[in-house]
């Protein structure tokens, strides 16, 4: 029997177990939209703007640790799903994108809705496809999904011409993908792997840096297991996140730009670095040649493009985090001269003096009785839903005061636009983990500026009924560039004074969710209360103190031990 | 330090473009490139010249590697290897210049492929510097045009 390659793109879907898609129709995917109407197994969610389609489909994929799946149309529908398939590419989320575009025969003309997507998205991708014979369609959606899934994960993008979805193709038995030119590396060299390990035995100061790479490849208890084996100390950056449980003793938290200051200090003093799954980005380095210049560097990660990229590593281990981890694990299990009492011992030194530093500068903030400070509000959102609500974040001081007080402690719990840094990208992330989770709570940390950029997916959330939360830390400021302006501008706040806010209130009434609002400290926690108790989509409008800037911080370029404290 | 990079690429349209955006993007320099089919039509090699710190050749070759694209990459620079470009020579040919144009192209082992009533359009082969000879040679007597194609690599056989 001969399908469509409309059918045929809905088969392959099932195929790949995919349930639930985001996406919004146009000219050139209508072929598909009109399969879907028939479709029980795919559940499609219409979201009110493609940018968040793909947001969405992101953090949906984030949370169930599958491959994320968008579909818009051509031209404007495909231009507007940039920006998501950027920030997935570079926080290596693994997801693929259908395009609709014009039919073969216009392709270059300049035709309606006509753009040059593949063109556009290379650089943001980690591949794309034009398809232009039917035949090819479902290798290539095949191809797809095993790119984005597999080795270092990514969107990947597949432009689909009209016509192609309208031709009678026979459907191609299910087979194996295999790439004669693609094989990601996941098992580590042995060799490599007892030589970390042997220079772990010589450090007297290790410390781990654990990033997303780790959440990707579900290394959480093999991270926690080589940790408290040995006993090292742990910084996550802010993607790593979650990737170890954020409440141990053996926590430093985040690193970097805003990390804690026993973090940037244990790595710059540290005479072993272990980097597992992380890429030594400048918002965590700060002046590389300050980065951990005592230590032996040994760095995991799957994608060898990362390794001595910006920093040299002693000892490079291409491998699959969590298959690197166990072979490390293993490695300690097995020899016989490996004392996990005396390694206490050996480093006791080390814990007293990060102790120390965890005593003098404590990550915190200065309290108010009337006024409320937004990291009390994290703070609370994280006692009244015990610190196991899936956390989704916008961009700028709301990000990084949710980074530094939701202590997260499992893996996939915390989904936020690290690398390309988007605002808008919470509330439709929410969404996607959401319908990822939905016994979950789940709450989007925003801020006041941020969540206007998709304010418009109330209406999918209503849509789908999900009780999705956003906390708005309403400073009534783009807070994040006016505390850059404070310190390094001469506290000139260009363009970042929101004179206009909506009352967030009526929004959320306007589209039939819940809004509510805190003025004063004692109101925080009955806001969240309720909030917590409502299965309806909920915003929380906290106002707080307008001019609180996000500490420790390391200015740009500055070394990370330079911080400037509370 | 210079290198001659060489990539094996499938043959399929936009390949290039992923490798030249790749430079692009991330601030690499192309000196010269040349493309064209090997002997598997569906295999497409790629000869490029950059240059760089170690760090940068390294970032380049794996980004290179990266590319779903890529069968294989060499850095030339780490064979050992020959190397060859080309140039056509647009070059004045007048009655007193013309024994002298002549005697030049023999010197480099290059040949006059059209003759004009005024010029001579030469063709020479080898590698950069010696292309760069011909050109500054040839420059006093009238260059009218240059057309230079990029550098193209290869192994050579291993001893024994
Ligand atoms: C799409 C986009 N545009 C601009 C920026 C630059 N930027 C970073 S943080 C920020 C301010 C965000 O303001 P708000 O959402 O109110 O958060 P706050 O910092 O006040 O918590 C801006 C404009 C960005 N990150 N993303
Ligand atoms: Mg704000």
């Amino acid at each position: 029997m001969k399908l469509t390659g409309a059918q045929a793109f809905i088969k392959c879907l099932e195929e790949h177990g995919v349930e639930v898609i985001f996406g919004y129709p146009g000219g050139a995917i209508i072929d598909i939209y009109d399969e879907l109407m028939k479709c029980d197994t795919v559940k499609h969610v219409l979201t009110r703007h493609e940018q968040a389609a793909v947001h969405a489909a992101d953090a949906y994929g984030r949370v169930k640790g599958e491959v994320g799946v968008a579909l818009v149309t051509s031209g404007p529908g495909a231009t507007n799903a940039v920006t998501g398939i950027a920030s997935a590419y570079l926080d290596s989320i693994p997801m693929v994108v259908f395009t609709g575009q014009v039919p073969t025969m216009l392709i270059g003309n300049d035709a309606f809705q006509e753009v040059d997507i593949v063109g556009i998205t290379r650089p943001v991708t980690k591949h794309n496809y034009l398809v232009k014979d039917a035949k090819d369609l479902v290798p290539t959606i095949r191809e797809a999904f095993h790119l984005a899934r597999t080795g270092r994960p990514g969107p990947v993008l597949i432009d689909l011409p009209k016509d192609v979805l309208a031709t009678l193709i026979k459907y191609p038995e299910p087979k194996p993908v295999k790439m004669r030119t693609y094989k990601p590396t996941y098992e580590p060299h042995p060799g490599q792997i007892e030589k970390a390990c042997l220079e772990l035995l010589k450090a007297k100061r290790p410390v781990i840096y654990a990033g997303g790479g780790v959440i990707n490849s579900n290394a959480f208890e093999d991270l926690t297991e080589l940790a408290k084996k040995l006993n090292i100390p742990v910084t996550m950056t802010l993607m790593g996140l979650g990737g170890f449980p954020g409440t141990d003793s053996l926590s430093l938290g985040m690193l970097g730009m805003h990390g804690t200051y026993f973090a940037n200090m244990a790595v710059a003093n540290c005479d072993y670095l272990l980097a597992v799954g992380s890429r030594f980005d400048d918002r965590v380095t700060g002046r590389v040649d300050a980065f951990a210049p005592k230590a032996k560097i040994v760095h995991i990660d799957i994608d060898p493009a990362s390794i001595s990229k910006n920093v040299r590593v002693d000892i490079p281990i291409v491998a699959d985090c969590k298959h690197a981890l166990i072979a490390m694990n293993t490695w300690f299990d097995r020899n016989k001269d490996f004392d996990a009492n005396a390694r206490v011992e050996i480093n006791r030194p080390w814990h007293e003096q990060i102790k120390d530093w965890k005593n003098k500068h404590p990550l915190g903030y200065v309290e108010e009785t009337d006024i409320i400070k937004p990291q009390f509000v994290v703070q609370k959102l994280h006692e009244l839903t015990g610190g196991n609500a899936i956390i989704t974040t916008e961009v700028g001081q709301n990000q990084m005061w949710a980074a530094q007080f939701y202590h997260f402690n499992h893996p996939r719990h915390f989904m936020t636009s690290g690398g390309l840094g988007v605002m808008g990208y919470g509330f439709p992330a929410a969404i996607g983990a959401q319908m990822a989770a939905p016994d979950k709570v789940v709450i989007d940390i925003a801020g006041d500026g941020s969540i206007q950029m998709n304010i418009q997916e109330l209406a999918t959330a209503r849509q789908e009924k999900l009780p999705v939360k956003v906390a708005i830390l309403n400073n009534g400021y783009l807070g994040m560039v006016r505390q850059w302006q404070e310190l390094f501008y001469d506290k000139k706040y260009s363009q970042t004074v929101m004179e206009v806010v909506p009352d967030f209130v009526k929004v959320a009434e306007a589209y039939g969710a819940v809004g509510l609002r805190a003025t004063k400290p004692s109101e925080v926690e009955p806001v969240i209360m309720e909030a917590l108790r409502t299965d309806n989509t909920v915003f929380m409008d906290f106002v707080v103190a307008r001019e609180e800037g996000v500490y420790p911080m390391v200015p740009a370029g500055k070394a990370t031990t330079e911080m400037l404290l509370v | 330090m210079r290198h001659t990079i060489s990539v094996l690429l499938q043959n399929k349209p936009g390949v290039l473009s992923r490798v030249t955006g790749l430079f692009s993007g991330r601030g690499f320099n192309i000196e010269s490139l040349s493309v064209a089919q090997t002997l598997d039509p569906e295999v497409s090699c790629l000869t490029l010249v950059t240059s760089g710190d170690d760090m940068i050749i390294e970032q380049i070759t794996k980004q290179l590697h990266k590319l779903i694209d890529a069968i294989k990459v060499t850095d030339m620079s780490e064979h050992d290897y020959v190397e060859r470009e080309m140039a056509l020579i647009r070059v004045k040919a007048e009655a007193h210049t013309r024994a002298e144009v002549l005697r030049v192209i023999d010197i480099f082992r290059g040949k006059v492929i059209d003759v004009g009533p005024k010029s001579y359009v030469v063709e020479v082969t080898g590698k950069d510097s010696k292309i760069q000879a011909v050109i500054d040679i040839l420059r006093p007597i009238g260059i009218q045009e240059i057309v230079r194609c990029g550098t193209i690599a290869m192994t050579r056989a291993k001893k024994s």
